[in-house]
């Protein structure tokens, strides 16, 4: 259930950078002016893909797995848990790349990145507290 | 883990009021006007000029040269841009007979001017000038009374084929105010009284100049054969 709330406000964050890219919102609210400078730097988009895309297309993904995994069938089957726990990790990896990159090649922080950078590592603490259950049960049995 | 139904019921209201103060949100920040401040007054720093002599058609060995003091929301300007303007090119600027140097002059009265003579500026960026101020004054219509110049004038940018990202950077950052209040200076020294006015040698001609007045103007201070040879004009 976490993990569906933290994919959610992180799916606001990424449609409003990607809205901002598209031209669609003006300038960022963002108190530093660091947000402009990372959004329009040359490290905004991966292989020609928008990063705000990208975390945007993450956050619904992890969203419906996880809507998905709340069925009562699915509940006991630790599936589900464990590609949530693969996204989210890569989420996470690719958030201190990105972090980094803020930090010692842009010299700007923006502060809705490092917003996101937080809900995906809450989403992979809540996602590996919940994959615990499981493990459990393997050491019981 | 199957989750109690009460539990589930705290979920999905929490859920839904994420979900509605998201789009909330998002619709807020969709229905503001996008824009982007182009400050009056400023102080005009030594780097805001430097190199900097308006924009300029046609070839360096003209001999007669015309400074346009122009404002890119005056109908007026509108009409010798769209109307005369073509003219004076083919007859007079292709031909070597004329240097056209263009000068903003944003009036206070006209709220878009200067945030379409910085639009102007950073197409500049990207030698695309004499492209977009065609779309500013050719388009004028559509972003004088407009809430949302900002986004009008993005979509030229766009239209024209810029760096729209290199394009948001140079309007955000409004790094040509300081050129644009220079301009708007000089023509205030010069005592430019209206836009558009046209400054040849020291002297200033204002109202409604069209192309005949000006072939008139140019054949007078330099007859045919005067002309350099050589005409390096470029859009």
């Amino acid at each position: 259930m976490a993990v569906a709330l933290l994919s959610l406000v992180g799916l606001f964050v990424s449609l409003y950078l990607y809205l901002y890219k598209l031209g669609k919102v003006g300038a960022l609210v963002c108190g530093t002016g660091g947000c402009e400078t990372v959004q329009l730097s040359s490290w905004s988009r991966v292989f020609g893909i928008e990063v705000s895309l990208i975390g945007l297309l993450g956050y619904a993904l992890l969203l419906g797995i996880a809507l998905y995994s709340l069925r009562p069938t699915l509940a006991e089957r630790p599936g589900p848990t464990r590609l949530l726990a693969a996204l989210a990790g890569g989420g996470v990896a690719f958030s201190i790349y990105l972090t980094s990159l803020e930090l010692f090649v842009i010299h700007a922080i923006c502060r809705w990145c490092v917003a996101s950078a937080i809900i995906i590592t809450a989403i992979f603490v809540a996602v590996l507290l919940d994959s615990r259950r499981f493990a459990s049960r393997v050491v019981r049995a | 883990m199957a989750a109690e139904p009460g539990r589930m019921k705290g979920f999905y209201i929490t859920f839904a009021v994420v979900a509605v103060v998201g789009l909330g949100a998002i619709a807020w920040v969709l229905s503001r006007p996008s824009t982007v401040e182009i400050p009056v007054n400023v102080t005009v720093q030594p780097g805001d000029t430097a190199g900097f002599q308006g924009y300029v058609l046609g070839s360096p060995d003209a001999p007669v040269e015309i400074t346009e003091f122009a404002d890119y929301q005056c109908p007026f300007c509108q009409t010798f841009a769209t109307m005369q303007m073509p003219t004076i090119e083919d007859r007079l600027i292709k031909t070597g007979r004329l240097r056209f140097r263009y000068r903003d002059f944003p009036l206070p009265m006209h709220p878009h001017s200067r945030l379409a003579a910085h639009a102007a500026a950073c197409a500049d960026d990207q030698h695309k000038y004499w492209p977009m101020h065609d779309r500013l004054y050719q388009g004028q219509g559509d972003w004088s009374e407009s809430d949302d110049a900002t986004a009008i004038f993005r979509g030229y940018a766009k239209a024209l084929g810029l760096d729209v990202a290199a394009y948001d950077a140079c309007m955000t950052s409004a790094r040509y105010a300081g050129r644009i209040q220079a301009s708007y200076d000089l023509g205030v020294r010069y005592g430019v009284p209206s836009t558009p006015t046209m400054m040849i040698g020291d002297k200033l001609y204002s109202g409604r100049l069209d192309s005949d007045a000006i072939l008139h103007l140019v054949d007078s201070l330099a007859p045919v054969g005067a002309a350099a040879d050589s005409a390096s004009h470029s859009r």
